[in-house]
């Protein structure tokens, strides 16, 4: 009896997962029904930073390892697509490359980038933890910054514009309910891949090392290869959103990149909850709604945001996934991930 | 590029750091002792520029801003700690910065709907307003004075913070708080005052940089973020590594955004932070062994 009933939970843990997904693939038709298509822009914001909060929650909850340089990567996979967007739109090869509206070229092209970067930032970021680790994140986001900024060719301080008609392949994106659930197919991916590699031996030895560093390393396990590859798949998971933020807008700019964004992804994995895969998912859909509604009040709703956080920290230490369990399931207490 | 140029970038480098100092003094001890990142110090040195600026324009008076400032950036840096940090000190990291970000969010906002949008300026008092001669270099008379006042109190702390008893606690426990607190010193009582001071050196580089800079809500996070670089480049929990750190930091700033564009400029110094702390992780000068 024991195989059906592993496998019984087993499937149980899939069920928040896939009820995001059902409730978010359901947006576009609520949007058609009640003829307001806005529902579908904020839904796809939504599904943006849900890719990007579970990609850092691989590093922050799982890894232990608070990165303030996300934001950076974000960006990083921004500029990639509106770069390859404006060299296509220009006709002006980039150094001896085309320029391409194709996602099919440009998201694979973003990857690589962020890979690289991811790389080198990790590799000198890793040689620290804890607080040391967070101040040198967040000075490399603060680079990155200054980086887009220093793009004058492509729009410097303004941000840059995409002109073009984005595509997938031969199919074109430009499509608002199309590009929505591209979205959607990239982020049900993520929670797949993330899910694998939390429960793969990788992900236990990050677990581990999180918890007791010295301990793994006595077990003859090195940390810090596993916890740059983390930091590397994270970055480059969080540049995939960011290129689908600026293909989806046809715009990014140095703003989506800004220190205080980088706060804002570690805000959506918290108040999600680090503890599950999905959480930050829920907390990425809480934070873009609430900071949708709360502007509409008043145009101070950064007070009371910055307030509510500081609430949440102080009382709601598992997120919005551990008030979900303790509220529908039975028995919480066998709440798998710490 | 001419020769006095390039010696007036340097002094206008060496200010910078000097401020830079200011700043991370406070960071870096309070990081040392209570292994609490504080990323509300940036919100301290605007609330003291804010209250500079507030206090010149109601009376007119330059040097009772310089006064007003510190006070208002350590009651609010005191009351904070008191109401709200406090409680997370043995919380892990993931925490303090969620609860320091909270902070900042709707202290910049809070600001904002008192002051309003548009950029404060504070005026130069007539005394301060011309130029000085450094060797044939004409030099702005106020940054001179920011430079001589930020030198004289930079000079202050490190003789108070290595030189006296109240100093020895200081360091104490930002190198080993347990061992200290088993040695008879009062930490919780050396901390609250260590904030406090730390605090008013955030507020009085807020209303130093008032004139220079203007005097606008989010002004204090590029600075938090330079002293942070300062801090971590220094050795974090070191006084002398900040002191050492922030004068590199500002010297490197100031020559690169002149030498390079700006925005290039600007990275210089994340490049160099990442080159020494490819040698060395813990920093120049590591207070913990």
């Amino acid at each position: 009896m024991a195989e059906p009933a592993t496998n019984l939970s087993r499937l149980r843990e899939h069920v928040p997962t896939l009820l995001i997904l059902a409730a978010l693939a359901a947006t576009p038709m609520i949007a058609l029904g009640i003829g307001d298509p806005f529902i579908v822009k904020v839904a796809t914001r939504v599904v943006v930073f849900a890719i990007a909060a579970t990609a850092l929650n691989f590093v922050v909850g799982y890894g232990g390892l608070v990165s303030l340089c996300h934001a950076g990567f974000f960006g990083i996979g921004g500029y990639v697509v509106g770069i390859l967007a404006w060299h296509d739109f220009n006709a002006e090869p980039l150094w001896f490359l085309p320029g391409t509206s194709d996602l099919a070229i440009a998201l694979p092209a973003a990857i690589l980038v962020s890979a690289i970067i991811a790389a080198v930032v990790g590799a000198i970021s890793l040689r620290t933890s804890g607080p040391y680790f967070l101040m040198i994140t967040l000075a490399f986001n603060q680079m990155f910054y200054y980086g887009a900024i220093a793009l004058q060719k492509y729009g410097g301080d303004d941000g840059l514009q995409i002109t073009s008609t984005i595509t997938l392949g031969p199919l074109d994106v430009s499509n608002r309910y199309r590009f929505f659930y591209l979205a959607l197919v990239v982020l049900a991916l993520t929670l797949l891949l993330v899910g694998r590699f939390v429960d793969s031996r990788f992900g236990m030895v990050l677990r581990a090392a999180s918890k007791n560093e010295t301990r793994v390393i006595a077990v003859g396990v090195d940390p810090w290869l596993y916890r740059l590859a983390a930091f590397v798949i994270s970055a480059v998971l969080t540049a995939v959103a960011g290129a689908l933020l600026a293909a989806g807008q046809q715009f990014i700019s140095p703003v989506d990149m800004g220190w205080d964004r980088s706060g804002d992804l570690v805000v959506m994995a918290v108040l999600g909850g680090v503890g599950v895969v999905w959480g930050p998912a829920i907390g990425a859909a809480a934070f873009v709604v609430l900071e949708l509604v709360l502007s509409s009040w008043t145009t101070h709703w950064q007070f009371v945001f910055g307030l509510l956080i500081v609430l949440i920290v102080v009382s709601l230490r598992g997120g919005l996934a551990d008030l979900g369990r303790t509220i529908f399931s039975r028995n919480s207490g066998e709440a798998t991930h710490g | 590029m001419t020769l006095s140029l390039i010696a007036e970038q340097m002094l206008n480098g060496v200010q910078l750091g000097v401020m830079l100092f200011l700043m991370s003094a406070g960071l870096t001890l309070v990081f040392g002792i209570m292994n609490f990142i504080n990323l509300t110090h940036g919100s301290l040195y605007m609330i003291g520029a804010f209250a500079g600026a507030a206090t010149q324009a109601a009376t007119g008076s330059f040097l009772l801003a310089i006064l007003v400032a510190p006070l208002a950036a350590a009651v609010a840096g005191l009351a904070l700690e008191s109401a709200l940090l406090r409680r997370f000190y043995g919380r892990d990291h993931l925490d303090q910065v969620l609860v320091t970000f909270g902070s900042i969010l709707a202290l910049n906002e809070a600001t904002r709907m008192v002051f309003g949008l548009t950029p404060l300026r504070m005026n130069l008092p007539p005394a301060l307003s011309g130029h000085v001669d450094i060797f044939g270099i004409p030099y702005p008379a106020f940054r001179l004075a920011i430079l001589i006042t930020g030198l004289i109190v930079a000079g202050l702390l490190y003789l108070v913070i290595m030189r006296t008893r109240i100093g020895m606690w200081v360091r104490a426990g930002a190198s080993n708080r347990p061992i200290a607190s088993a040695m008879g010193v009062n930490v919780p009582l050396v901390f609250a005052a260590l904030f406090g001071a730390g605090a008013a050196l955030a507020g009085l580089a807020g209303v130093m940089a008032g004139p220079i800079l203007s005097v606008q809500v989010g002004m204090g996070e590029p600075i938090l973020i330079l002293a942070l670089v300062v801090t971590v480049i220094g050795g974090v929990g070191s006084i002398r590594g900040a002191l050492v750190a922030a004068l590199l930091v500002g010297v490197v700033d100031t020559l690169g955004r002149v030498l390079l564009t700006p925005a290039l400029g600007s990275m210089a110094i994340f490049v160099m932070m990442a080159a020494i702390l490819a040698f060395r992780p813990k920093g120049l000068f590591p207070a913990h062994g």
